[in-house]
């Protein structure tokens, strides 16, 4: 069992995890995540490691309840424990000193960027970061962005804070401005990874992107998070999860990943009405 | 021989051999519970009564875990169901599990002396019945260990050889950690054979009396990731290794259309359904996709295993396409015969060359092509080849390929000086001890893939060399 010691809400479904697991602690690089299952009967998921802190034992995630399984784990409080939690495992960012570079981050793919531009920045590199979200209350990390220290913007939908409009809007800009880009890491939904792998293709700027595939084992022994990559298969779980973004087939991976949604959409009502229920039984 | 058997040879030779209990093939279509119940007392008491109790027993040479089979057949006819399993512990540690997964006709009962003119001894259904007996009766007591040794051994990997190893060394008295990377202990027999052939009670009560030897197990912990080889022997103090990780990772045909959706491995497909239940969905919240017609790639236990699930996950048709003829097929005998009964298709002689979509990306057809047997190639099989313009497609929903695995190579990639081969198998000595002093390796990660039996022979093998090996260091 994995113990919560910290919660905090974020943002409206984004929730801060910090959980004791001391062994993967002391291994995590930027880049890896962990698979967890919150509960018995419960199904396993990917989860990046945004941080950690090897001398408490705990690791930190950060989750988008979107789903059954996340939406399950959100409803934890500290102190409540979490079944099982198996990492780190991906292979970590290549961090390299390249000069200055791009980190993108979409939603909660902000999260999964942060560990990663902060690793970037350690190692020498001039970092700008661009966040995007869909309106201002789902902003998140901002702060501690710009605590790496990066130079930070950040972009919504709705223009209620920040730019108005799309990440890659901004990123336009940015490889436009003449201040050379060494590379682009992005993370956050497909789409935009594909719009940000599209954009820096005609600009021939190196781009990294972490796949959000469907896994089970995260270990190599099922295949279902295959992907394919300049039109070889590959696992996202142990070739990945980021890859070059010029290389991926986003399209298929965006087919791939809308394989049970009929059935992702029973579990998250029956958890709905489970909840309900609940709640019913209390008032009595 | 002090023979319970009061009935002379020519007198067993008459008694026909027992036929198991089963569930009717059109029940079992429809559920996942055991399709066998396997003997009851009186059936076992009668076809113990056929063995010839031999002088020399042929059957012994062919358990690779070397049971005292004849001696613990004597105990059956005596009625002590409690000793005949003692006995058969005493060289195998997990008698539930093999008396109902071992390839019985192609080992011990192959060897039996009865079976040259009439049929052999059934020798796993009489070691289940006992095991099964003990469990149901609630009977087991465990082994007394000897000695304590203050020696820490780590066994990476809870299948049946990793399982095994850590039985044999907690009985000599060593201090015994198993590492696994799943959150549930079994390997294959976990995730991979399912419930209508090896219920997980069973496997769930066999890990209970490892532990009960005093062998700690971690779950979730995957070496290579969460601790290295070079770890376990520094800081965590272990001072021999045994590596047992099997042979997991998937192989894919090559043909168009593997990535799309609809398209599982047998891996996954498996895994779904055993180790997360999600033949139980919505209970259990990992789901699976079924559509009305399945086809499954290969002709092996997986592939059955796989065909079988289908049909009982709700599928019309559940082919099975298989490049050779039916008697080469590697799957057991006794599988391919249920599967049959359960109404599984087979196609036989028939290549898969490109799987077809539908506009959303998923699969609706499969294309194949008929074979004919050429030449016998390196296996001695006879080689299939393909019938010139015999393309034909399938309309399928859902596909499995179930086509062979190879070891993954999380472990082999972060040890230095861990010597593997082309195929990707550990490399290792008669004793299991690979190009490292102090690990040993064993089962399907050396082997490539093989059987349930195999694995726990190399797991008692390195047992016995790891004990050497600590003895002399
Ligand atoms: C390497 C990796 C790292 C990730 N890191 C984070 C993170 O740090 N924070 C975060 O909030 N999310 C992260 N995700 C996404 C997260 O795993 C999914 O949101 C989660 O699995 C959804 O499960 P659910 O039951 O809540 O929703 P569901 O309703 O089951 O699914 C919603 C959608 O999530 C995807 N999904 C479903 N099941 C799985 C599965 N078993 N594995 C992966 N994706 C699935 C599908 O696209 C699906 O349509 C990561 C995914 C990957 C592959
Ligand atoms: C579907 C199917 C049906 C089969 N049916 C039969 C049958 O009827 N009869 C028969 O005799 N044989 C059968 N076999 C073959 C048999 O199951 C295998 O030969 C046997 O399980 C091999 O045992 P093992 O202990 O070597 O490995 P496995 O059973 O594969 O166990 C390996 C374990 O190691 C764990 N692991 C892997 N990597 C790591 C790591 N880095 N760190 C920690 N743990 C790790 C895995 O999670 C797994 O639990 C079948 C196989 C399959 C796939
Ligand atoms: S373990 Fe397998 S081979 Fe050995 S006696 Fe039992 S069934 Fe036969
Ligand atoms: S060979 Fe057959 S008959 Fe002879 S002892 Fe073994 S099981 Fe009995
Ligand atoms: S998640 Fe199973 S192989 Fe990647």
């Amino acid at each position: 069992m994995y113990r919560i010691v910290r919660k905090q809400v974020l943002a409206p479904t984004i929730t801060r995890f910090e959980i004791e697991a001391p062994f993967i602690a002391k291994k995590r690089k930027a880049g890896n995540f962990v698979m967890i299952r919150v509960e018995n009967h419960g199904e396993r998921i990917p989860l990046t490691i945004a941080d950690g802190d090897p001398a408490r034992g705990t690791i930190t995630l950060i989750v988008q309840a979107i789903g059954k399984t996340t939406k399950l784990l959100c409803s934890k409080e500290q102190g409540e424990e979490v079944l099982d939690v198996v990492g780190p495992l991906g292979n970590p960012t290549p961090i390299e000193h390249i000069g200055h570079v791009v980190c993108v981050g979409g939603g909660v793919g902000t999260a999964e960027l942060y560990p990663i531009a902060k690793a970037l920045c350690d190692a020498g590199n001039t970092v700008s970061t661009i966040i995007g979200a869909r309106s201002h209350d789902l902003v998140i990390l901002e702060h501690e962005m710009r605590a790496i220290p990066s130079t930070t913007y950040v972009t919504t939908d709705d223009g209620s804070y920040g730019r108005r409009g799309f990440v890659t809007d901004q990123l336009k800009d940015i490889l436009d401005s003449g201040n050379p880009v060494g590379a682009v890491f992005a993370i956050g939904p497909l789409p935009m990874m594909k719009a940000v792998s599209d954009l820096t293709r005609s600009y021939k700027v190196h781009t990294l992107v972490s796949l959000n595939t469907i896994m089970v084992d995260g270990t190599g022994m099922c295949g279902g998070c295959r992907v394919t990559i300049g039109g070889e298969m590959k696992f996202a779980c142990v070739d990945g999860p980021e890859f070059d973004g010029h290389k991926v087939d986003f399209t298929e991976l965006m087919m791939r990943n809308r394989t049970y949604v009929d059935m992702e959409r029973i579990a998250d009502e029956r958890y709905r009405c489970q909840l309900a229920g609940l709640t019913q039984e209390n008032v009595q | 021989m002090s023979s319970a058997n009061p009935l002379k040879p020519s007198e067993r030779m008459k008694i026909p051999r027992q036929e198991p209990i089963e569930q009717a093939a059109a029940e079992r279509m429809t559920n996942f519970l055991e399709v066998s119940f396997g003997f009851d007392d009186e059936r076992s008491v009668i076809e113990a009564k056929r063995c010839l109790d031999c002088k020399q027993p042929l059957c012994i040479d062919g358990c690779p875990v070397g049971i005292d089979i004849p001696a613990f057949i004597g105990l059956v006819l005596k009625k002590d169901y409690v000793g005949a399993v003692n006995k058969i512990r005493e060289a195998n540690y997990l008698p539930a599990i093999c008396g109902r997964v071992c390839p019985q006709e192609s080992q011990c009962e192959e060897l039996c002396v009865l079976g040259k003119k009439l049929t052999p001894v059934a020798i796993g259904k009489l070691e289940r019945f006992v095991a099964d007996f003990e469990m149901q009766q609630n009977l087991f007591t465990p082994p007394v260990i000897a000695e304590h040794r203050e020696e820490k051994v780590a066994i990476v990997g809870s299948g049946p050889a990793g399982l095994t190893c850590a039985a044999e060394l907690a009985r000599k008295g060593y201090q015994v950690t198993i590492f696994e990377a799943l959150h549930a202990v079994g390997g294959v027999l976990r995730y991979g054979i399912p419930e209508f052939r090896l219920p997980k009670e069973i496997l769930d009560i066999e890990t209970e009396r490892i532990k009960a030897l005093g062998v700690q197990i971690y779950l979730n912990f995957v070496i290579g990731r969460t601790a290295t080889i070079d770890e376990l022997f520094g800081e965590w103090g272990f001072k021999a290794i045994f590596l047992a990780t099997g042979a997991g990772t998937p192989t894919f045909l090559g043909i168009p259309g593997e990535n799309l959706s609809g398209v599982y491995s047998a891996n996954e497909f498996l895994t779904r359904v055993n180790l997360m239940g999600a033949y139980r969905f919505p209970d259990f919240d990992t789901p699976i996709r079924i559509g009305k017609t399945v086809a499954v790639i290969g002709g092996g236990n997986t592939a059955m295993d796989a065909v079988r699930t289908a049909k009982r996950l709700g599928a019309e048709h559940a082919y099975l396409i298989y490049r050779r003829s039916r008697s080469e097929m590697p799957a057991r005998q006794e599988e391919i015969h249920h599967a049959e009964q359960e109404g599984i298709e087979l196609l036989l002689l028939t290549n898969p060359t490109r799987i077809l979509a539908d506009n959303n990306n998923w699969v609706c057809g499969i294309e194949c092509q008929r074979m004919e047997l050429g030449e016998p190639d390196d296996s001695g099989r006879r080689r299939p080849v393909p019938v010139k313009g015999s393309e034909f497609v399938v309309e399928i929903q859902t596909l499995v390929e179930a086509i062979g695995q190879k070891p993954n190579p999380i472990i082999q990639s972060t040890t230095p000086g861990l010597d593997t081969s082309k195929r990707g198998t550990v490399v290792t000595n008669e004793q299991q001890a690979t190009s490292r002093p102090g690990i040993f390796a064993g089962g399907d990660l050396s082997r490539g893939g093989a059987t349930v039996i195999l694995a726990m022979r190399d797991g008692k093998q390195a047992a016995a060399a790891i004990h050497d090996y600590l003895e002399k260091t």
